[in-house]
């Protein structure tokens, strides 16, 4: 009898744009034809090697041979070579960029075998679509250990003695959060998965619910049942129906195997699950518009106290915690704080999870603990395209900044980033090279910001629009000296007047282009030419008006 | 072709009721009946919007209110095919503006616009988290990785075939 044999297709977004459903039923059909037994064929999330582009990757377990951009032909030389008569092939495996050497095993990529995978655990190794896949590799074991052996405040206890930090941006302790929504009065409450991901650039949250929505649904149990919550929802993007799909299918069998529902495996504990779409803003993935987006409003923030853990949904207490967050719940129930703690910084424990994209070998998504550099972070990522240098990394989107080449040494955690003016934010990391010109940046960041802002407070409303104007005005070679102090003036009014993080932080690209490319201004204003030529900017005469004073 | 055929309000109005059968009960329904709406539809038809108002006792104004807020949410059709651009950073960086003007010029609209025989409309979209394949062109569901404007044409003849 033949070994048995799992056949792993990648279907996230990028492999499925590149043919990878066309490649699966190429597979489907030939092991169809041939009646090969011991071979299952699956569908599963992103192998992570941050090798996208090459897509679609296909991985053959046990041995975890790893091929990339196959076309349909290819899967039948495969099925026949590979899985009928046990001969790998070699041309379809996976080249390396620097090496063009052929990689055979997936062990074997470099891209892999430095990263530690806690939050993408099960990414690329299960069927996010099968809840015994999850279970198989110990899923929902967490939730019995925390239904039959612990008590909510034993829970909580072990969140909080992991040191977990919140992922979705300000890395507020995540069991501190439990906690004060544990200890509010009320006797509804709710948790809530911020699966919004609006920033641009950053994908992670994404890649987690393509890849392993059970692991979301599972911390969301555990979540409920620290702090007595009885319903939660998951806010998703509209722009991911393939999450949205993916999240949907997990809680229906969750609630079908009796995960979700009344009297959880036995346990007086009831919780129940439901998914809202968002609807296209940006904004509704800060906590108080998020929420105001659930009930159906207009997603505006509102100030903060009360904070949602006091007055949430409904005015009820509720949790809002990010996706990566969640996920790592049920690992640090299963193997334990001091693991967790094991990983990463004193400060900053576990891992990050970064979506690498921009001028880089390998895009793609990342895990590595926290900690690392910057620079090891880009040599994971196959360094940068083609012949050229590195000019800059920015990480937090709209809210973070850009770290210039000759800082790559700083580990990423959530305080080393913040000392250099930039953010954890949620994921993103965007590596730019010589050809950037960091006003266009800043003036791209700030666009976004201009056109996502809701308009409740003048700060925000105003400063962005103000900010946009100097900022083309600056790209167009208009510009004069003293915008440069002007934009610091908006930025800190803006800064300590706005009335939610967006308009709090979205000068922070801004500010770290100021302090860090200054050079980059000033030829724009002194020598009237944008030094790279990214800048493309038509003026009319509302770009040029000269600053007011 | 999306959306369900006839365009007399009292087609509209059923397919609504029945939306909002389905959602009774729901803790506060109103973006999913209007995303149903338009999912149905293909837009949300001015018309239909008291008829909400009424089932889910708010007002009329709220709703638009709520229309307006959301860039994915809209009140009039759009062009069979629905052509977006992706304004991500990675996009940004690796050529998206070239991309999008490419867009513009091909289909002789700008952003938020249709063309008159409603073949197409031009939207951008904030980031579909495809940075590795950017710049990114999604028409209607299927993601278009590493666009050129040369690929802009293609995409767009190709599409323009009758279907
Ligand atoms: C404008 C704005 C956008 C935000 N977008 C997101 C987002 O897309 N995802 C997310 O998890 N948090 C986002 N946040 C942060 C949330 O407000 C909140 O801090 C977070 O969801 C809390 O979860 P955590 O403690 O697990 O990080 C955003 C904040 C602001 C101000």
């Amino acid at each position: 009898m033949k070994t048995p044999h799992r056949v792993f297709v990648c279907h996230e977004t990028p492999c499925v744009s590149l043919g990878a459903e066309s490649v699966y039923s190429a597979f489907r059909e030939e092991i169809d034809r041939l009646g090969l037994d011991h071979v299952s064929l699956e569908i599963s999330g992103c192998h992570g090697h941050g090798l996208c582009s090459g897509g679609p990757s296909v991985v053959v377990e046990p041995s975890r041979f790893f091929y990339n951009g196959l076309r349909p032909e290819d899967a039948s030389v495969i099925v026949r070579e590979h899985l009928n008569h046990g001969r790998p092939v070699q041309h379809l495996f996976h080249r390396d960029a620097q090496t063009g050497k052929s990689v055979a095993r997936y062990v074997d990529v470099d891209f892999y075998q430095s990263q530690e995978r806690v939050a993408l655990r099960n990414c690329g190794r299960i069927n996010p679509e099968s809840i015994e896949h999850y279970i198989d590799r110990a899923g929902y074991g967490a939730l019995q250990l925390v239904l039959s052996t612990m008590t909510p405040d034993q829970t909580i206890d072990i969140i909080e003695e992991s040191g977990l930090r919140g992922r979705g941006g300000a890395g507020f302790p995540t069991g501190r959060k439990w906690r004060f929504c544990r200890q509010s009065p009320g006797d509804q409450k709710y948790v809530v998965c911020n699966a919004d991901e609006g920033n641009p650039g950053a994908f992670t949250d994404r890649s987690v619910l393509e890849g392993d929505p059970h692991a979301v649904v599972e911390g969301m149990i555990i979540a409920g049942y620290a702090m007595g919550a009885s319903k939660g929802y998951v806010y998703v993007r509209a722009e991911y129906p393939l999450a949205v799909r993916r999240i949907r299918k997990a809680i229906k069998d969750a609630r079908r195997r009796g995960f979700l529902g009344r009297e959880i495996l036995g346990a007086d504990f009831d919780f129940d699950l439901r998914v809202k779409e968002g609807a296209g803003a940006f904004v509704c993935g800060e906590e108080t518009a998020l929420l105001q987006s659930i009930e159906s409003e207009r997603g505006m923030p509102r100030p903060r106290p009360p904070f949602p853990t006091d007055s949430g949904l409904n005015g009820k207490p509720t949790v809002i915690n990010n996706v990566k967050t969640l996920s790592y719940v049920p690992v640090i129930v299963d193997r334990g704080a001091e693991w967790f703690r094991s990983l990463g910084t004193e400060e900053s424990p576990g891992t990050a999870v970064f979506a690498l994209a921009g001028d880089i070998r390998y895009s793609g998504l990342v895990e590595v603990p926290m900690g690392t550099s910057l620079s090891r972070i880009i040599e994971l990522g196959g360094g940068i395209a083609g012949d050229r240098k590195v000019k800059a990394v920015h990480t937090g989107g709209p809210a973070g900044g850009s770290v210039p080449a000759h800082r790559l040494d700083t580990p990423v955690d959530y305080e080393s980033l913040q000392e250099l003016g930039s953010t954890m934010g949620s994921g993103g990391m965007m590596v730019l090279n010589e050809d950037a010109c960091m006003v266009d940046i800043a003036r791209f960041f700030m666009d976004f910001a201009r056109s996502e802002s809701c308009g409740k407070c003048a700060p925000c409303r105003l400063g962005t629009k103000q900010m946009v104007t100097i900022l083309t005005r600056i790209a167009g070679c208009q510009g004069v000296e003293r915008d440069l102090e002007l934009m610091r003036d908006i930025a800190e009014t803006m800064r300590v007047g706005s009335l939610c993080g967006l308009g709090q932080t979205c000068t922070n690209p801004v500010m770290a282009t100021l302090e860090h490319f200054e050079e980059d201004y000033r030829a724009h204003i002194h020598e009237g030419v944008c030094p790279t030529g990214a800048c493309d900017v038509e003026l009319d005469g509302s770009h040029v008006r000269a600053a007011p004073y | 072709m999306k959306g369900e055929t006839g365009t007399s309000t009292e087609v509209f109005r059923t397919v609504v009721q029945d939306i909002l059968d389905d959602h009774a009960g729901e803790s506060w329904p109103l973006i999913a009946v209007l995303q149903e709406i338009q999912h149905r539809i293909g837009y949300i038809p001015p018309e239909v919007v008291p008829l909400v108002a009424d089932r889910l006792g708010i007002f009329p104004g709220e709703i638009q209110g709520v229309i307006t807020f959301y860039s994915q949410l809209r009140d009039r059709p759009q062009g069979r095919t629905v052509i977006r651009a992706c304004r991500g950073t990675a996009c940004h960086v690796s050529g998206g503006t070239t991309v999008l003007k490419a867009l513009q010029g091909e289909l002789g609209i700008s952003e938020g616009e249709s063309t008159a025989d409603r073949q197409y409309s031009l939207e951008t979209v904030a980031c579909v988290g495809a940075c590795g394949l950017a710049p990114n062109v999604i028409v209607d569901d299927d993601v278009f990785g590493t666009m050129t404007p040369a690929k802009v044409r293609k995409l767009i003849e190709k599409d323009g075939e009758p279907s």
